[in-house]
């Protein structure tokens, strides 16, 4: 068996890889759900490749695996959307490093990118600043929603075989022959032939268990606002030119419509504190209003989120064989989800095969393309009511803001959703302007008909989320 | 399926009931499209009374107003199509909508849009803090409690001193749920005087104005809620830090008017309506809080009545306006309803004051009109009726409020 730890966009994404050649392949996610931690809250970009510095690891994959996504789209059907992207010079400063980004790019072997002049420019956004003087153009650069890909790489791996397991938390590894044996917080156990550690923000301390030392980690947070669709911001990702430390606060389009601005980038102690702060959501304000001077953030905003960066002193990818046959996959900070397929072919295809020696097979039996139940509201109308001839519940709307069915949110429950959080992230019901106001009643009353949970037992997310705490009266 | 009607009312709850109810009464045949499996919208899972006292009479609860309506419409020929939604409204007058049994169209000669509207949300405050579970709008917490019968807290804090929080702060301590306040960032309370009355002071229950909430905390859960004092210009003053230790905090923080489908009508952000209410497209009328949000019900039903009014004699080719005269915010006026005035017909003007008087004077000018009332706050309407006048030139009327010494 093949134990990967960690069902974030990486370690699915390996898994799933993996898979292509065995069968015995399992995830083991310590939360109670998957693509919750790191690829939960990022700014959900494929980068284009061309900022990271040249001869890093992070450059060596950017580029590779911003390509792979066409391929990951479409065997995986999830949403890619190619939008493109600007780094923009708001003054004579920044021209220097639009040339510096220039030769950059030049070096990482990216070739699609273009100089725009202030004209082109602010013809592709006009809502940009106006004082700015110059973008450094990527069409190449795309916008997706990261948890979808990892939701759909999971399911690919459990319909050929494998087995994504969560609330499993390893605390213990015992070496076992040339084999590891693994303990989880649950009082389980399993027994891998091989170990792909790719635990986040977690990696340094699971290598530990290993007897491994990698670069240590730590948490670094960005703070985001959401805004709404009602006013048209941006078409593409607006970045500011970068500094050393970040690629700046910036200004995108999500896939479903709506826009973000962030992030920050604030070393934190805590790998568990998500809070959003005063000064961090301010300075996003801020720097977003540089940009694009026209968002509206006393209006359009739907909620504030923080997510974590694993960094490392290094600011750089680990990827490696540890002792025996495990291998971490760690310090995966931006552009962690561009790189991630093309680290998964770098793990399976070199790492396993070629350093660790292991002779794989591609499997005949393999299924390469995992379907999605498309949202309705994007199919056809001929094609929708065909649906719901076959299935009432495909007219039933439960969300309204982002029109979402009662039959999209069975399926998700069908396919293992439990939380609220769960049926959000696998169908966007409650993800829009009212923030679930109409619907997350209906959806836990759903939830709860479909699983046979109490109501007191269906949560928001995580253990202790709990929304009801008892029925009003007796009846 | 293909339907077609005069009238098409997209909403069930006071004002689109009404609505349909008046466009049948004037001769149109009418559809009545409620996404809900009910109809009444907000008025079901209002069980408290005081409803019902301008437009029937009585003092009701929102079940029995809804039912009132509901009984009307039941001796009338209103198609009435439940757990249906509208996809798409466009300009040549045709709706598309899904329900369980497929996708239709509904061809029309009018449209009343009364849709009502959604909570703002907490999340939309961006407040810093965790992200945890245990914050609900004051209209979910009463779903969960009134209709599913399920209790979302043990302790809780209030944000928002509108009626829904005020009227939620009464319902939650008679629960068992523990309320250990409510939190208003302006220096008077946001709702009705009759609510802080019934649902604070008899209870017990601290109203802190001039207050804000800072910040959230809690493990997965809320645990707690932190709340400064500000000063006039709403900005903190430090050190005037409370921390309440709630499970839940509870918000009702303004009602935004809902205008989907219709993407092609003036806004701002609700429907832009005549006295009529007409929209700036002639064939869509619309009426209730998705064009302003009213105080009471009763105000909405009588809005939609027009609407549906309006609507039917439209679609029979029997309204046309000739004139539209402009009513335009003078000195201290936030909120104006309507927009535009047909001269010919009468006007019922609701307006909300800017800031708080202790006496104050609104003036409809060049019509002459004027008005004192004894206090006023921009939490109250106020109601002002104009009857028709015809001044061919007249292109704009203006409406202020200033403070009388």
């Amino acid at each position: 068996m093949i134990a990967v730890i960690g069902a974030g966009i990486v370690g699915s994404l390996i898994a799933r890889e993996i898979n292509k050649y065995i069968e015995d392949v399992y995830i083991f996610e310590a939360k109670n759900r998957i693509a919750a931690g790191v690829t939960k809250g990022n700014s959900a970009i494929i980068h284009g490749g061309y900022d990271d510095e040249p001869g890093s690891v992070r450059a060596e994959f950017c580029y590779r695996g911003n390509k792979l996504y066409d391929e990951i789209s479409q065997e995986l059907s999830v949403e890619v959307k190619r939008v493109g992207s600007h780094v923009v010079a708001l003054n004579e400063d920044d021209l220097k490093v639009i040339d510096e980004l220039e030769k950059k790019a030049i070096q990482n072997g990216v070739k699609e990118y273009e100089i725009l002049d202030k004209a082109e420019l602010l013809e592709m956004e006009p809502n940009l600043n106006k004082s700015a003087l110059r973008s450094l153009y990527c069409p190449i650069a795309a916008i997706t929603e990261p948890w979808e890909a990892v939701i759909q790489a999971a399911k690919s791996v459990e319909i050929n075989g494998g087995k994504v397991l969560k609330n499993k938390k390893l605390v213990e590894v015992k070496k076992k022959d040339n084999k590891f044996e693994l303990f989880f917080e649950d009082g389980s156990s399993y027994i891998a032939d091989l170990v792909i550690n790719a635990a986040g923000l977690y990696a340094d301390e699971v290598a530990k268990l290993f007897g491994d030392e990698i670069p240590y980690i730590f948490p670094r947070k960005g703070e985001y606002i959401l805004l709404g669709k009602d006013v048209k911001y941006v078409n593409s990702v607006i970045f500011p030119t970068p500094s050393k430390i970040t690629k700046g606060c910036l200004v995108m389009p999500t896939v479903d419509g709506g826009y973000l601005a962030g992030p920050t980038a604030q070393n934190i102690k805590s790998k568990q504190d998500l809070s959003t702060t005063q000064e961090g959501l301010l300075e996003v304000k801020e720097k977003s209003l540089r940009l694009v001077p026209t968002l509206d953030f006393s209006r359009n905003v739907v909620k504030t989120f923080a997510g974590l960066r694993p960094e490392t002193k290094e600011k750089d990818f680990y990827i490696d064989v540890g002792g025996g046959n495990v291998i971490h996959v760690s310090g995966i900070r931006s552009p962690g989800l561009t790189a991630a397929p093309a680290i998964a072919k770098y793990v399976v295809e070199y790492l396993i095969q070629e350093k660790l020696h292991i002779n794989l097979e591609k499997r005949k039996n393999y299924i390469n393309h995992i379907e999605k139940v498309p949202h309705l509201v994007e199919e056809d109308y001929e094609h929708w009511k065909r649906v719901i001839q076959e299935d009432p519940d495909a007219g039933e709307m439960i969300c309204y803001c982002n029109k979402i069915t009662k039959k999209e949110i069975k399926e998700a429950i069908k396919n293992g959703a439990r939380t609220l959080d769960d049926v959000k992230f696998a169908t966007r019901a409650s993800f829009g302007e009212c923030q679930g106001s109409f619907c997350i009643p209906k959806i836990l009353k759903i939830i709860s008909e479909e699983t046979g949970l109490r109501p007191e037992e269906v949560l928001q997310n995580e253990k202790g989320s709990w929304i009801i705490n008892s029925e009003v009266r007796a009846i | 399926m293909k339907y077609e009607t005069d009238v098409v009312v997209l909403g069930g709850g006071g004002g689109g009931m009404a609505a349909a109810k008046a466009a049948d009464k004037n001769g149109a045949n009418v559809i009545l499209i409620e996404r809900e499996e009910e109809n009444g919208g907000v008025l079901n899972q209002c069980i408290h009374n005081g409803f019902g006292i301008h437009y029937y009479r009585k003092d009701l609860t929102g079940p029995e107003f809804k039912e009132t309506l509901q009984e009307e419409l039941a001796n009338t020929n209103i198609k009435i199509l439940n757990s249906a939604f509208v996809l798409n409204v466009n300009k040549d007058k045709q709706l598309t909508f899904v329900n369980h049994k497929g996708i239709h169209e509904i061809k029309t000669k009018a449209l009343v849009m009364a849709t009502g509207a959604r909570e703002r949300h907490f999340n939309s405050l961006a407040v810093p803090g965790d992200r945890v579970a245990g914050i609900f709008t004051a209209g979910v917490a009463q779903k969960y409690i009134n209709l599913q019968n399920l209790k979302p807290a043990n302790s809780a804090l209030i944000v928002g001193s509108g009626d829904i929080g005020l009227i939620m702060a009464r319902r939650l301590h008679l629960e068992g749920i523990e309320v250990k306040g409510v939190v208003e960032i302006l220096p008077y309370p946001g709702g009705l005087e009759r609510n802080v009355q019934q649902c604070l002071r008899d209870y017990n229950i601290p109203l802190y104005l001039s207050h804000t909430v800072t910040r959230v905390e809690g493990n997965k859960r809320l645990s707690k809620v932190y709340v400064s004092q500000v000063d006039e210009n709403r900005q903190v003053i430090p050190n005037t830090e409370k921390v309440f230790n709630v499970d839940a905090l509870i918000t009702s923080v303004g009602l935004i008017p809902l205008t989907d489908p219709v993407k092609f009508v003036e806004t701002g952000p609700g429907f832009i309506t005549s006295n009529t209410n007409q929209t700036s497209e002639d064939w869509i009328f619309a009426a209730g809080n998705c064009t302003v949000v009213f105080d009471l019900v009763d105000y909405v039903s009588r809005e939609g009545e027009k609407a549906g009014k309006y609507a039917a004699l439209y679609s029979q080719n029997q309204y046309f306006p000739e004139q539209k005269v402009k009513v335009k915010k003078g000195k201290n006026i936030n909120i104006l309803h309507p927009m535009y005035i047909d001269p010919n017909e009468r006007t019922k003007l609701y307006l909300r004051v800017s800031k708080t008087f202790k006496r104050v004077e609104v003036t409809v000018e060049p019509l002459g009109i004027k008005m004192i009332e004894e206090e006023a706050r921009p939490s109250e309407m106020i109601e002002i009726s104009i009857k028709p006048f015809k001044d061919k030139n007249l292109k704009e009327i203006e409406v202020s409020a200033r403070e009388l010494g």
